[in-house]
């Protein structure tokens, strides 16, 4: 179970703003999450805490194919991203690299700033503990499925190998 | 049941017979890409999935293009981290400082995408192949690791939209007029997860050079890939660049589509995107006159020697603007030397106007043409995103380069005709 305090933004949230292209030449995760979504809420890097779930509109994380985008949000300890969509550069990262992202446009329009939230990946179940909703995830294919449980696209890839 | 351009490129690489629209498959890469941000990214995988040596050294290309010649310590170390990561894995294609251009440009110009191919690349632009009726999209770094390691990569077969072409374009409308008249109309997540196809007579109206144009802003829809039919322009294209036998896949007459949309090219004028999304489209008629402190005209969607051809056409005889800082990027060093051979870049310069060798430098505000506070640029790149060119508190405007031109001359926002 995941739990924490959510950040909510707009939608079409796009890679520039989740990690400016001025930090590209940076490479080791923890350097990265120092300016993670700082173009967007230029103090997120400071006030985000580990667990806590960023939540945004439709499209989000559209723009360049930059893995350096879920590295970064992964690395700053945020537990989940939960969007009303997600753009699919961004989608295919996310599950190759271990970021676990919600598409559920229905908890995306609940949960505001500051909202405490809970999400059973298992269940598929996205709960607004600040105002008591229940929200379900959409599925994913069993292929996708298959990729969290390896651990991501690597470990899939050895795993299928040894098989 | 009939397949569309893309789902039969797919299933050719896939081995089957038939795909369909959301169908998972495996298919076998032809070609796979990437850049001195995103190949550093694919180091850690690579070597994590126990990865050597890559699976064919023809079929991976390197392109150091995005901060290259070095901008800076932390991107000088990470070409060096590139190119000693090249050589472990034996790659022979390896662009670099004097070799190097712009990947989306360098790759059809050296023959290394032919029609037909699937190809892919971590960079979201790589979706430009498609003007060579091949299936081509952007991936992440792991991907590409898995890709060079398998020479495979997995896909959901993407439901295909049609884009109906008809008429003719006006004498100052070009691709990128185009591709941005079709995102103001569908938004950026118009075609998400989508195949972009092109279709209609309008299509043997519009050069090679706009079709790569507006295949590179296909992502710019969230489209998975755009895609032009393989015609007498594709050929004498390829016959003139390709390196590799091609396959020409066609439409089936009972192909499904999601959606059809029909775009007249005869109605068509000059349009912007005004910050800070690519869909925020604007007739240039209706927004010029904006105070505009630099122009940029190059990069993987406006970058191609006809591109530059415009530009010059517009900028002949005349200065640039007190007060405008004009930057022309050639995308490759053969770019560069046809602009050369053809008194281009002595005009540009003569104009007042700053020629760099070829990088994407501006683009992704990397460098090369960084923004400040309040500052706004007209520019021929792909993305008017928050802080794109530089400061958070910047602006960019995406325009042709005929517009762009246009804006350096007269010193604001500007509408070709104002100057010719």
């Amino acid at each position: 179970m995941l739990r924490g305090k959510a950040w909510k933004f707009g939608n079409d949230v796009n890679t520039d703003e989740i990690i400016p292209a001025r930090y590209l030449s940076l490479v080791e995760p923890l350097k990265l999450a120092e300016h993670v979504m700082e173009d967007a809420d230029p103090g997120f890097p400071l006030k985000v805490q580990e667990g806590d779930i960023i939540v945004a509109g439709k499209n989000f994380g559209c723009g360049s194919s930059r893995e350096h985008a879920p590295v970064a949000i992964k690395a700053a300890g945020v537990s989940c991203v939960i969007a009303h969509s997600f753009a699919r550069i961004f989608f295919r990262n996310s599950f190759n690299m271990g970021l676990l992202i919600f598409e559920s446009p229905s908890a995306a329009d609940d949960i505001s700033d500051g909202d405490m939230v809970e999400v059973d990946p298992e269940a598929g179940m996205i709960r607004n503990t600040t105002t008591g909703r229940t929200f379900t995830v959409a599925p994913i294919p069993p292929f996708m499925e298959e990729l969290v449980r390896d651990g991501g696209l690597i470990e899939h890839i050895k795993n299928t190998a040894k098989s | 049941m009939g397949m569309t351009i893309t789902e039969k490129i797919i299933a050719a690489h896939a081995d089957l017979d038939e795909v369909t629209p959301g169908q998972l498959v495996d298919a076998r890469i032809d070609l796979a890409l990437a850049n001195d941000i995103t190949f550093p990214l694919a180091i850690k995988p690579f070597r994590d999935a126990g990865g050597q040596r890559v699976f064919d050294p023809e079929k991976v290309v390197v392109v150091l293009d995005h901060f290259n010649p070095a901008k800076d310590i932390d991107s000088a170390q990470m070409h060096a981290e590139c190119r000693a990561f090249a050589r472990e894995t034996g790659l022979v294609h390896v662009f670099d400082v004097g070799t190097m251009g712009i990947e989306h440009v360098l790759l059809p110009e050296q023959g290394f995408v032919v029609p037909g191919d699937l190809v892919v690349g971590a960079d979201s632009h790589t979706c430009t192949y498609g003007a060579l009726a091949a299936f081509s999209t952007g991936v992440g770094s792991t991907d590409f690791a898995a890709a060079m390691l398998t020479g495979k990569c997995w896909f959901k077969v993407p439901e295909s939209m049609r884009i109906e072409l008809t008429g003719q374009p006006g004498p100052w409308v070009g691709g990128k007029d185009v591709i941005l008249s079709i995102i103001g109309e569908i938004g950026v997540d118009g075609a998400l997860y989508r195949a972009m196809e092109f279709c209609g007579e309008g299509v043997s109206r519009l050069g090679m050079a706009d079709r790569f144009t507006i295949t590179n802003m296909a992502i710019e829809a969230g489209a998975k890939n755009g895609i032009f039919p393989f015609d007498e322009q594709t050929e004498a294209y390829v016959k003139g660049h390709g390196q590799r036998p091609y396959v020409v896949h066609t439409p089936d007459p009972d192909a499904r589509y999601v959606e059809t949309l029909t775009l007249n090219l005869s109605s068509l004028e000059p349009v912007v995107a005004l910050p800070f999304l690519p869909s925020n489209v604007r007739p240039v008629s209706e927004v010029k006159g904006m105070k505009v402190d630099q122009v940029v005209i190059g990069s993987c969607t406006n970058g191609r020697i006809e591109d530059l051809r415009i530009a010059a056409k517009v900028l002949k005889g005349k200065k640039v603007a007190k007060g405008i800082r004009l930057i022309v990027i050639p995308a490759t060093p053969g770019v560069m030397l046809e602009a050369i051979a053809e008194g281009i870049v002595q005009e540009v310069i003569q104009a007042g106007g700053a020629v760099s060798t070829p990088t994407c430098g501006p683009c992704l505000g990397g460098y090369m043409g960084i923004l400040a506070r309040g500052e706004r640029a007209v520019s021929t790149t792909n993305r008017n995103f928050v802080g794109r060119m530089g400061h958070s508190e910047s602006e960019v405007v995406l325009a042709s380069p005929a517009v762009a031109a246009a804006t350096a001359v007269k010193g604001c926002l500007a509408h070709p005709e104002d100057v010719m």
